[in-house]
């Protein structure tokens, strides 16, 4: 049982036009099992919310905390936060050319498990999530992201997902791009993960479909670097009809 | 309060220039180059000339002007079905068949070398031969190699250079009409090694040559591949990696004629840089000629920069005589890490080491994964993977 918590964070980039301020004060709470949908327009902050959990240098942290089982995520390197169990799939994936997918498998899990995984049970591990994917063995020996369309590029983010098992997940638009084949199929992999591991899913996206396969338990309306509004299931479906118009009324935008 | 680590400032320069057909003509003026034999052909060397001035010659005068051995370079060279390997007299017809000399010290070595080791394939069956050289003493010498692949023959000829040497020479390739021909000539010398390498290609009709520089070893290496696209539907790749320590300088410039129509070229060349006075140049001169209308032609040269206190010149050139062809253009970038590259290994709890290790090597192994040849990419990993464990975190 893991819980990701995330209390009043402030966060800014720097910009050639000077510091500017994106998250103005997110309050959050993730635990295991639980799936927790964002929604909310461009701009708002979202992926930058997702950054920030995974460390990624190019934001900073005024104030407010994120922590993992009590355990201070901030203090955490990138990779220790991976280590520390979590996993961000992102909105675009990085290119890596000269590093095959196997090897940067077999590398992640190694480095996330402080051991080698055993060959043979490591090779049916990944052709099992690959074929789940509907991803062709082939993949195993491209190089990461490299040529991938952009649905591949996805699966490949939830075939990561399977095989390194975090505790807790930040799904980024990984429905963004997909067909309705993939997203069915990306959505399976995610619920399968959840069956399995007991993992706790924070989902960004703009749309209900992925949520009529992954259901949410909790519906988060982030407008303008802050949660606007909670509900359930029902919530997507009003914004869904409505729009964020009525959050953005008076507040100011981008 | 807390803020994440910062990240390194980005320092890379690219440079995108696609030219299609009927574009302006860039850049600087490659001519056709002159070529003799001779050593006297050829002017003092000043170290102001275009082709001289990025290369330390007051370090290498002995093997531009002085007397130099030229005896047989001592070589092995694995057997294979279809292969001859013979030391000849500089009278033999095979050399001279790709060409002459293009600068001094090629000349240099050229009328000092008393034997060519020459290696001719003639197999369909693609075959694969070794010359491999451990070096000899630190006396300036000349060699000279011919590579022959006979009309139709296919194979990979790998010369294979460590130990010590003091070394100014000539290598010519030979790729004849329908030939699939890949030549690679790794440099591993040991710290003090010097060596100039003049080599020079003729492609014939439907020939493919794919020539692969990997220099890695050596104080001062320098490199020229020069290939002549002499047949229609010639198809020249010219790949290369270097790596570059503290002290080491490592050049190569890359120069490719289409002569003959609907000739194609792609040239890669990959570098990495670490410590101080790590220090790279690529030149990279394509020259496509009025008779070389339809050719396409692609050259790049990228750099990855580990530490402080390296140099790397990155200088692509084009001419075209020609105003029919179906593309050219050339990209050269030099630059730190990929800062998006390292998180994205480091969000799936790779440490930051590692991560960067699998970068550079990615980098690199772009060039090693085109040559096709499965047991040298091995050695090859091996060898990069070395240089890689010298290298700090920084
Ligand atoms: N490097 C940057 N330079 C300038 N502005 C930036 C930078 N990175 C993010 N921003 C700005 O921060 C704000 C939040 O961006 P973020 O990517 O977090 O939005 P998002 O909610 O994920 O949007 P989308 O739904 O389009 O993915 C945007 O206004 C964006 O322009
Ligand atoms: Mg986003």
């Amino acid at each position: 049982m893991s819980t990701l918590e995330i209390r009043d964070l402030h966060v800014s980039i720097e910009t050639d036009q000077g510091t500017k301020e994106i998250l103005r004060g997110v309050n959050l709470t993730i635990n295991s099992g639980e799936t927790h949908a964002i929604m909310g327009p461009n701009g708002s902050g979202k992926s930058t919310l997702a950054y920030t959990i995974a460390g990624h240098p190019r934001y900073t942290v005024d104030s407010g905390s994120i922590t993992l089982d009590g355990a201070d995520v901030l203090e955490m390197s990138i990779d220790e936060r991976a280590r520390a169990g979590l996993f961000l799939a992102m909105q675009y994936p990085v290119e890596i050319p000269g590093v095959t997918v196997s090897n940067f498998l077999r590398t992640a899990k190694t480095a996330l498990d402080g051991e080698a995984p055993a060959l043979r049970s490591w090779i049916k591990d990944l052709r099992g999530s690959m074929e789940a994917l509907r991803m062709d063995s082939s993949f195993a020996e491209r190089n990461v992201n490299e040529g991938f369309s952009g649905g591949e590029k996805k699966r490949h983010e939830i075939v990561q997902l399977e095989l390194l098992k975090p505790s807790i997940a930040v799904l980024d638009e990984t429905d963004s791009g997909l067909d309705v084949d993939a997203l069915k199929i990306v959505s399976e992999g995610v619920n399968r993960v959840k069956e399995n591991t007991g993992l706790g899913v924070l989902l960004i996206t703009h749309y209900t479909r992925i949520l009529r396969y992954i259901t949410p338990d909790f519906v988060h309306v982030f407008v303008d670097g802050r949660v606007a509004e909670e509900g359930g299931p029902e919530l997507a479906e009003r914004l869904e009809n409505e729009g964020y118009d009525r959050y953005l009324t008076g507040s100011t935008v981008g | 309060m807390s803020s994440a680590p910062a990240a390194h400032a980005p320092t890379t320069e690219t440079q995108q220039h696609p030219h299609g057909p009927g574009s302006p003509v860039p850049v600087q003026t490659r001519n056709e180059r002159f070529a003799s034999a001779a050593h006297d052909d050829f002017p003092p060397v000043t170290g102001r000339e275009l082709e001289w001035k990025l290369t330390p010659v007051e370090k290498i005068r002995d093997l531009i002007d002085g007397e130099l051995d030229g005896s047989a370079f001592p070589a092995a060279v694995s057997s294979a079905p279809g292969v001859t390997a013979e030391w000849v007299g500089l009278d033999d017809p095979r050399v001279g068949s790709a060409g002459l000399a293009e600068e001094r010290a090629a000349a240099n070595a050229w009328s000092s070398a008393q034997q060519a080791l020459a290696v001719t394939l003639t197999s369909e069956e693609a075959v694969a031969v070794t010359i491999d050289r451990t070096g000899a003493d630190r006396a300036p010498r000349a060699a000279h190699t011919v590579i022959t692949a006979a009309p139709n023959a296919r194979g990979t000829v790998v010369i294979d250079n460590r130990g010590s040497a003091r070394l100014s020479e000539n290598v010519e390739i030979v790729a004849g009409a329908g030939s699939e021909l890949t030549v690679v000539s790794v440099q591993e010398w040991d710290a003090e090694s010097v060596h100039l390498s003049s080599q020079f290609a003729r492609v014939d009709k439907d020939a493919r040559l794919t020539h692969v520089v990997v220099s890695l070893g050596g104080a001062i290496v320098r490199v020229n591949p020069s290939v002549h696209l002499a047949g229609a539907g010639a198809d020249g790749q010219l790949l290369g990696l270097y790596f570059a320590d503290a002290g080491q300088h490592l050049e190569q410039r890359v120069y490719v004629h289409h002569i003959a129509p609907h000739t194609i070229s792609r040239v890669t060349y990959k570098g990495a840089l670490n410590g101080a006075g790590a220090r790279t140049v690529w030149v990279g001169d394509v020259l496509i000629g009025r008779d070389a209308t339809g050719t396409d032609s692609y050259e790049q040269n990228r750099n990855l920069v580990l530490s402080d206190g390296t140099r790397a010149d990155s200088i692509p050139n084009l001419e075209i005589e020609t105003g029919d062809i179906a593309g050219a253009g050339h990209a050269s970038a030099t630059g730190r890490f990929d800062d998006e590259q390292l998180f994205y290994l480091r969000s799936r709890g790779i440490d930051e080491q590692e991560a960067r290790r699998l970068v550079v090597l990615g980098f690199l192994l772009e060039v090693v994964q085109k040559i096709g040849a499965p047991e040298l990419e091995q050695r090859l990993i091996a060898a990069i993977e070395t240089e890689l464990d010298a290298v700090a975190v920084v």
